[in-house]
This record gives C-alpha cells, sequence and structure tokens, in this order.
C-alpha cells in the first residue's frame, strides 16, 4: 500500500497507478452498485420485475426442478435448491410471487458453474416461488407453491 | 461491521460443490423497530462475485428477500483440488468482504 501511495505522489506515475487500482478492482464498489438492477429489484409485482430484468413470456420448463418445502413455518428462512437440465444454462433468477418486491435474486452463471443454486429466501405469504432460468438467450420458467405459517418480511 | 464468511469447497467427482455462509443481518426495511415503531433502514447485500483461481464462476445480484446469513451452494465443473475459490459481497450502503478458501 505504502508503495502505491508513494507511486502517486509521484506524479506522472502516479496518473497510471490510479489506472491500475481500478482496473484491479481496488476503486470498484461505486461501479457495483451502478451494475444493481434497481427497476426489476425494487418492483412491486412480477411482470414488472421480469420487465426490468428484460424477460418476457418465458417458457414454461419441465428441464427447471425447484425443491423447497411444501410448508415453511418460518417464512425468515425458506431453503430453496434449483437445478436446470436445459444446455448452456447461464443464469436463474428466483422470484417470491406474493412478496412486496418479488424479485429475490438474479444469478449469473460462468465459465463451468452448472446450472444449480442452493440458498435461503424470505416469504412474506403462501406463494408461488418462481424460477426463470435463461439458456441460449432465451427465457424458461417453472413454479412450485410454498404455503408459509407465518410470514418473514415485515412485522 | 463486515463479518468474515464461512466458505466449504470439496470436489464431487469433477464437480467442485462450494457452500457460502454469509455474515450479514439482510435488513429489508420493512421491519419496525420494536421499541420506537420507526422503520429500521434497508441493509442487504446487492452484489456478490465468487472467483476460482481469479477466473469469475457466478456473479449474482440480490434483494431483500435473501434470508438473514445468505447461504448460497453452486457447482462448478472443471476446478480441481487445490484451486483458490474468493468470494466477494458489497452491500446497500457500500460495505464490503472478500474471503478465500482452498477446494479440499
Amino acid at each position: 500500500m505504502n508503495a502505491l501511495r508513494r507511486n502517486v505522489l509521484k506524479g506522472a506515475t502516479g496518473a497510471s497507478a490510479v489506472v491500475v487500482a481500478v482496473a484491479a478492482g481496488l476503486l470498484k464498489p461505486t461501479q457495483v452498485l451502478a451494475d444493481w438492477n434497481k427497476a426489476a429489484f425494487e418492483a412491486k409485482n412480477v411482470g414488472d420485475a421480469m420487465k426490468g430484468m428484460g424477460v418476457s413470456g418465458p417458457a414454461d420448463s419441465k428441464d427447471i426442478s425447484i425443491k423447497a418445502p411444501d410448508i415453511a413455518e418460518n417464512g425468515a428462512v425458506v431453503p430453496v435448491e434449483i437445478s436446470s437440465a436445459i444446455p448452456g444454462t447461464t443464469s436463474i433468477a428466483i422470484f417470491a410471487e406474493k412478496n412486496a418486491t418479488p424479485l429475490l435474486a438474479d444469478f449469473k452463471l460462468l465459465d463451468g458453474t452448472q446450472g444449480y443454486i442452493s440458498t435461503r429466501i424470505k416469504m412474506g405469504a403462501t406463494a408461488l416461488v418462481r424460477a426463470v432460468v435463461t439458456a441460449g438467450g432465451k427465457s424458461y420458467t417453472a413454479a412450485k407453491e410454498v404455503k408459509v405459517t407465518i410470514g418473514g418480511c415485515g412485522g | 461491521m463486515a463479518e468474515p464468511m464461512k466458505i466449504r469447497a470439496k470436489m464431487e467427482g469433477d464437480v467442485a460443490d462450494i457452500k457460502v455462509l454469509f455474515n450479514h443481518v439482510m435488513e429489508t426495511g420493512q421491519r419496525k423497530d420494536a421499541k420506537t415503531g420507526q422503520l429500521i433502514p434497508a441493509l442487504f447485500i446487492q452484489d456478490v462475485t465468487a472467483t476460482i483461481n481469479g477466473a469469475t464462476v457466478l456473479t449474482a445480484n440480490w434483494g431483500t428477500g435473501i434470508s438473514k446469513n445468505p447461504l448460497v451452494g453452486f457447482k462448478v465443473k472443471g476446478a480441481k483440488s487445490g484451486d483458490k475459490v474468493s468470494v466477494s459481497w458489497v452491500d446497500n450502503t457500500g460495505d464490503k468482504r472478500t474471503d478465500e478458501a482452498t477446494i479440499s
């Protein structure tokens, strides 16, 4: 860090050091936050959220499986596992249709990562958990109902 | 503020099974403080990146609907024992954290 600081102070070399710092990701946070899809994540219903992501009319697919409990006692922690057997799966997005903001997460799978994501989600009420998978530029979807005894969003 | 993650990565055949337990409150911004009745401001992870030996294998954007202390599992083909897994997150206040583990 000290070496970097010396370089910055040296003027001419300093300019290139800053460029290197940006390239190395040291100054990245604001840039990363700008990538966050505000329109989609703050949408109040599934239709608007999908529109925000640029997804329209995903085809139902039997190649997507959603593993989630039929009844979740605690909506604050609902384990969900999504597997896509569709070749070339590049992204998996997860929605809880009755949540205040239905889009929960958008995972991009790169470089050898399989069509599989497991995580834990919050659900405000009994609803369909929906997965939207992108493969080869097309969108596919599947859903599973999870009954929620105690909601886990507000309160 | 940012607490360490727990990363477990092990080979199952030719696929690396990676599980990451994040340490974060994931506050939705919809809950009210029981004492004051005021809304607790949202505080949640927005951006996640995972790399293996420097190559990005997974990126994710999250909303507020991921559970407190998030757990994420994913599988990477072509990784091998000894490879370095690195996971980073940034939350909506700009707080961030990176942790590393080795695939066993």
